[in-house]
């Protein structure tokens, strides 16, 4: 293994984890909500009369989310993301994304943030297996093929 | 006041995933990258999560209702089961082909990356497949078994 030194940003990388620990930690004590976000979205796949409004508040943040970035964040310092993929395989992957995480009832802010935080054994499982089967596609796809 | 903090929780996690580096699928390969070069980076973003939302959950837990007076949904699954393991290891999978996962992948639709509005549609679908799929296939097979 070899670290890529390039890339690591180690401060930015957890401050932006402390920041999504708050989000997470405002929603489920101001909103008793836990903050998945597979389980927001996909709660509007078969809406609920009542069930709707906060879902829809909470997305309205975050696609406010960049454009507060850019004025906070200083110049240049969002590098334009790398998106290797084509849309092919960006459209798989999405498929797979979206009914793994519902059929799994979680990703990785539901199971990986929230549910390692409270200590879940079946958010433990969920998130170690997606981690595993993340880690070995991308093993296959830069090193076998 | 309730819109208030969903709206924060919200824009506080969009920015989260910004700043983290999360919302960039190059940075999230080049963490599921274990054997190639290693970028560390995402370790961190999950242990600062995890090192607030540890205090957030336990105080959570002692409660009853939130701190508005409202309801506490805290989850009440805890079965590890093939649906929660077969779901996981899609969700992997589809997650280190592109390097997208549903936060990012709309946090950059909302910035504007037609590839992210790609993802978001496609993930959208999946999910509408699996509300198909839940409503034919399981729930017809609970109602029998409930019967029987």
């Amino acid at each position: 293994m070899t670290i890529d030194w390039a890339h690591f940003t180690p401060w930015a990388s957890l401050l932006g984890g402390v920041v999504l620990g708050l989000a997470s930690a405002i929603f489920i004590l101001f909103n008793g909500r836990i903050l998945g976000i597979s389980g927001i979205l996909g709660g509007l796949m078969s809406p609920r009369l009542g069930d709707i409004g906060w879902r829809i508040s909470f997305f309205l943040g975050m696609a406010a989310a960049p454009t507060v970035f850019a004025w906070w964040a200083p110049a240049g310092f969002l590098s334009a993301p790398r998106i290797d993929a084509g849309y092919g395989l960006i459209v798989i992957a999405g498929l797979m994304v979206g009914l793994g995480t519902r059929y799994g009832s979680g990703c990785t802010s539901g199971h990986g943030v929230c549910g390692l935080s409270r200590l879940s054994p079946r958010s433990l499982v969920a998130t170690l297996t997606f981690m595993g089967a993340g880690f070995a596609t991308v093993f296959a796809v830069r090193h076998l093929f | 006041m309730q819109k208030i903090t969903e709206f924060l929780a919200g824009l506080l996690f969009g920015m989260g995933l910004l700043l983290s580096g999360m919302s960039d699928p190059g940075k999230v390969l080049g963490f599921l990258d274990l054997f190639g070069t290693w970028d560390p980076s995402l370790a961190l973003v999950m242990g600062g999560a995890i090192l607030v939302g540890i205090f957030a959950f336990t105080v959570a837990k002692k409660r009853t209702t939130n701190f508005l007076g409202g309801a506490l949904h805290l989850p009440k699954a805890n079965q590890i089961d093939r649906r929660l393991v077969i779901g996981a290891l899609l969700f992997g999978a589809g997650w280190g082909l592109a390097g997208f996962c549903p936060g990012p992948g709309l946090v950059s639709m909302f910035s504007g990356q037609p590839k992210a509005f790609a993802f978001v549609l496609a993930m959208v679908i999946g999910m509408l497949l699996y509300e198909a799929a839940d409503r034919f296939i399981h729930q017809p097979r609970a109602r029998q078994a409930a019967t029987r």
